[in-house]
């Protein structure tokens, strides 16, 4: 059995915020073990779905082109957000961001060159190349390198916490309790999206036909234990990212090839056959963070979109072939779904569309008189056989409820004082930033950042517990350096 | 033509990979991929040759083996190469060789011409075990049967790639006429000369194991490039035969000995460092039925080369002719069974890079993008 005494640093959570926050305590002379629940190819939690990060950036860099300032990042986190985040960490963090990707290098991270490929967000956004799992695997070739000690299987599922100091946790390696103590402890274990008794709690038994994009192994065990503990909560059980994805995907860990863009081409109707909202609405990635909660609300929580062939080819390519008929009444028999209401549906819809000049770049003039609800954009009649339908469902990415933590890092209880030596990174506390609502790539941004100063602070902590608990809140600025 | 089994995992494959396309920075495979949204035989017979086995792609995949979708890319197109390989064989009755072109296969075919030759040899009277003392292999073997024996297997050798090749192209889609695009053959040479598929930039690849490494591209670079070399000395060979006349055998300082001697060199490291890569290789993203064409491939070249080298260094003693005779045996066997072994996957992978610097010199790039 593994030895899991002497550490100064314990890392609860293997994904990217665990990995950054290992390494920058490790880069702070702290002795580390990490926890992962999940086994060795399964690492990374969420990390190994995602694919890139926001950063800030002046001028172009070797891997984002342009320039994205703090002004132009906070306003895209006010507009995604409806202005439910925290203004101080929120442009903390973007500053930080400036320096993630050199840094992210240093420990192997490879990015795709600026403008390569067929990326959209090349200026705002850097690439790994081959994707967050790549990332991932070069973050734990360093860990290997610098002496991290990494144990999977080891599912954390609850600490120890006497007046606001850390003790030690419980945790399962390969399914046999042992307790685990540290000097200071980073929570990086992300949120709960795929522990459904939990979903169910929040949302009632309509939680049972979410899909979960991500990683089975994000319980939320940490965070219950330590909102238990009395540790200030911070956004809903009901916020995070959930986004409408094709309704045959995998129940767990789907990733980013469940995604179906073609919501906006045609129409979208529940299983009595009825439209429910305006399809054309706005552009990505505003209707792809509304439609997820849209088709939760449908009964059994299921939609259909229903596309001609003027659509085919004219978004991304999908993992599921579409079902394919000649008449919309057979495709809608296919899909079980009562034909009548559909052909009424689709008749409606057909008759309301007006004419315009369609173009799926811009908020067009194609939209639809006198139906309910409209269809505002890219009205365009479904008339041209063969006709295709995908079946959608909620897909849950993940969750926002988390721990409320200062701009050092480190998790506050309830009243607002902080604890000694309890610090908190990634989507576990991404919530500080993100009350609603979401951009491509900033979770990996705040996972980061995060991890950075969660680790650097917790290496203060165990080394030099005196004059770290004694630092003024600035020393933040500093540990993102 | 493709099992049905194949042809679906080539196709799910596609499916998941072109939904994905997170690997769209490692080679042309993805980029080639991306630009189709429909994926039939032709195509993946021509993004599985594409593919340069460098495995990038299998250890970035958040989808691979145990995730249920179950992808392995590098096996897969393996597999499906393997087939293709049968696909374009001529003559087409050959094609089941590929499967049964072991080493013992291999072994049995150097000790029938062995035999053979020694046989002839004492038939016509030849001095096997004669010392000659200038070194002139020609009083074994006279010239004109070994440059009729190797004229006639090596020319049949280059008809059976050369069609390989004509079935690969139109299969793939292509017509005769793209052919005639020097810029995108440049291209399409420099891509083959310098392996940049293997290459990610200079990290090298995830061949044998995980951990980057540019080996296999250097111990390639070592067996191309011999080869390479080695095919350059026997022309220089030709050429002072019959055209300038020297029917001795060439001085040690002479061209054809240079470029036969480095290309030996590289022919014996090269094969030898893939040997070893293959002994220490990720086992779960080989397909191991094709281990034996590689093995005969690469003890084929290395017998090859340490037999001519040796020629060289023992061409005045009495060894000679019975070396020789081994040495020979080793060359035609390599010439005989090129079609319908590993040395195939150079033509269609060079074919597969052309077609690949065609279809860059024609874009608009496909809607599929948006």
């Amino acid at each position: 059995m593994n030895d899991l005494s002497g550490f100064d640093v314990l890392v609860v959570g293997g994904g990217n915020a665990g990995l950054a926050a290992a390494l920058s305590a490790r880069e702070g002379g702290a002795k580390v073990v990490l926890l992962e629940a999940a086994p060795q190819w399964f690492r990374a939690g969420n990390s190994r779905h995602t694919r890139d990060l926001r950063c800030m950036h002046d001028a172009p860099t070797k891997v984002m082109s342009g320039a994205y300032t703090e002004d132009e990042f906070y306003k895209d986190v006010l507009s995604v957000t409806n202005g439910k985040t925290d203004e101080h960490l929120a442009r903390m963090t973007i500053r930080a961001s400036t320096e993630c990707t050199e840094w992210m290098s240093t420990y192997g991270v490879r990015f795709q060159k600026a403008l390569g490929g067929t990326l959209q967000l090349g200026r705002t956004n850097a690439f790994f190349l081959g994707g967050g799992k790549a990332m991932m695997n070069a973050y734990y070739d360093s860990a290997e390198r610098v002496g991290i000690h990494v144990v999977y299987n080891a599912e954390v599922v609850a600490l120890s916490v006497t007046n606001g100091e850390f003790q030690n946790v419980t945790v399962l390696i390969d399914g046999q309790s042992n307790t685990v103590c540290a000097k200071a402890v980073v929570v990086a274990s992300g949120g709960f999206e795929s522990n459904i008794e939990w979903l169910k709690e929040a949302w009632g038994p309509m939680a049972e036909n979410f899909l979960v994009r991500g990683t089975p192994y994000n319980k939320g065990k940490v965070l219950k234990s330590l909102l238990d503990l009395g540790m200030e909560s911070i956004s809903d059980a009901k916020e995070g990212h959930m986004v409408a994805i094709d309704g045959r995907s995998p129940k767990f860990d789907g990733g980013i090839v469940t995604r179906l863009d073609c919501v906006s081409l045609g129409i979208v109707v529940n299983n009595k056959g009825e439209r429910f909202y305006d399809e054309g609405e706005d552009f990505w990635p505003k209707r792809y963070a509304i439609w997820g909660r849209l088709v939760a609300e449908q009964p059994e929580q299921v939609g259909y979109s229903f596309i001609d062939s003027k659509a085919m080819g004219k978004f991304m390519p999908t993992l599921f072939a579409p079902y394919k008929a000649d008449t919309i009444g057979d495709l809608a028999k296919q899909l079980k779904l009562p034909v009548e209401q559909v052909e009424a549906t689709i008749k409606a819809y057909n008759d309301a569309v007006q004419h315009g000049t369609f173009n799926h770049e811009i908020l067009d003039d194609c939209k639809t008189t006198g139906l309910k609800p409209a269809k505002s954009h890219w009205a365009l009649k479904i008339d041209k056989p063969p006709y295709y339908a995908y079946p959608l469902r909620p897909g849950l990415t993940f969750t926002y409820l988390g721990l409320m933590v200062n701009d050092r890092a480190m998790v506050l209880m309830k009243g607002g004082e902080r604890t000694k030596n309890i610090f908190a990174a990634g989507e576990i506390m991404v919530g500080n930033i993100l009350g609603m609502g979401y951009a491509a790539g900033i979770g990996v941004t705040i996972g980061t950042v995060f991890g950075r100063i969660a680790g650097r602070e917790a290496a203060m902590q165990a080394l030099n517990p005196k004059s770290a608990s004694d630092a003024a809140p600035e020393v933040a600025v500093h540990a993102t350096r | 033509m493709l099992p049905v089994e194949l042809l679906d995992e080539g196709q799910h494959l596609m499916a998941v990979c072109n939904s994905c396309r997170y690997c769209e920075g490692f080679c042309a495979v993805w980029q080639a991929m991306e630009t189709r949204t429909v994926f039939e035989e032709k195509d993946l017979n021509y993004l599985s040759n594409l593919c340069h086995n460098c495995s990038e792609c299998y250890y970035s995949c958040q989808y691979s083996t145990p995730h249920e979708f179950a992808l392995n890319p590098p096996k897969t197109f393996a597999k499906l190469r393997v087939y293709t390989y049968e696909l374009y064989a001529w003559p087409g009755p050959l094609a089941k060789a590929f499967h049964r072109n072991g080493l013992k296969v291999t072994l049995l075919m150097v000790a029938i011409l062995v035999a053979v030759m020694t046989c002839a040899s004492y038939i016509l009277g030849g001095s096997l075990f004669m010392t000659v003392h200038d070194g002139n292999f020609y009083k074994i073997v006279p010239h004109a049967v070994m440059s009729i024996a190797f004229a006639v297997s090596g020319s049949f050798s280059a008809l059976a790639l050369l069609i390989g090749f004509a079935r690969f192209w139109c299969n793939v889609g292509e017509s005769y006429s793209t052919l005639a695009n020097p810029k995108a053959l440049i291209t399409a040479a420099k891509d083959i000369f310098t392996l940049v598929n293997l290459d990610n930039g200079g990290d090298g690849c995830s061949y044998p194991t995980e951990k980057s490494s540019e080996s296999l591209k250097w111990f390639h670079h070592s067996t191309f490039y011999g080869f390479l070399s080695c095919f350059i000395a026997t022309t220089l060979g030709a050429f002072y035969y019959f055209v300038l006349g020297q029917h001795g055998p060439p001085a040690f300082t002479s061209l054809p000995v240079i470029f036969g001697t480095v290309g030996g060199v590289g022919l014996i490291i090269g094969p030898i460092g893939l040997w070893v890569m293959m002994q220490r290789r990720n086992e779960e993203i080989v397909d191991k039925s094709q281990d034996g064409m590689d093995l005969s491939f690469i003890v084929l070249l290395v017998a090859i080369s340490i037999s001519g080298l040796l020629l060289l260094v023992l061409r005045q003693s009495a060894v000679m002719g019975s070396l020789l005779l081994i040495h020979l045996s080793f060359v035609m066997t390599l010439f005989l069974t090129m079609p319908y072994g590993r040395f195939v996957h150079g033509i269609y992978r060079s074919g597969a890079l052309l077609k690949w610097s065609l279809e860059r010199s024609r874009k608009p790039k496909a809607k599929a993008s948006s």
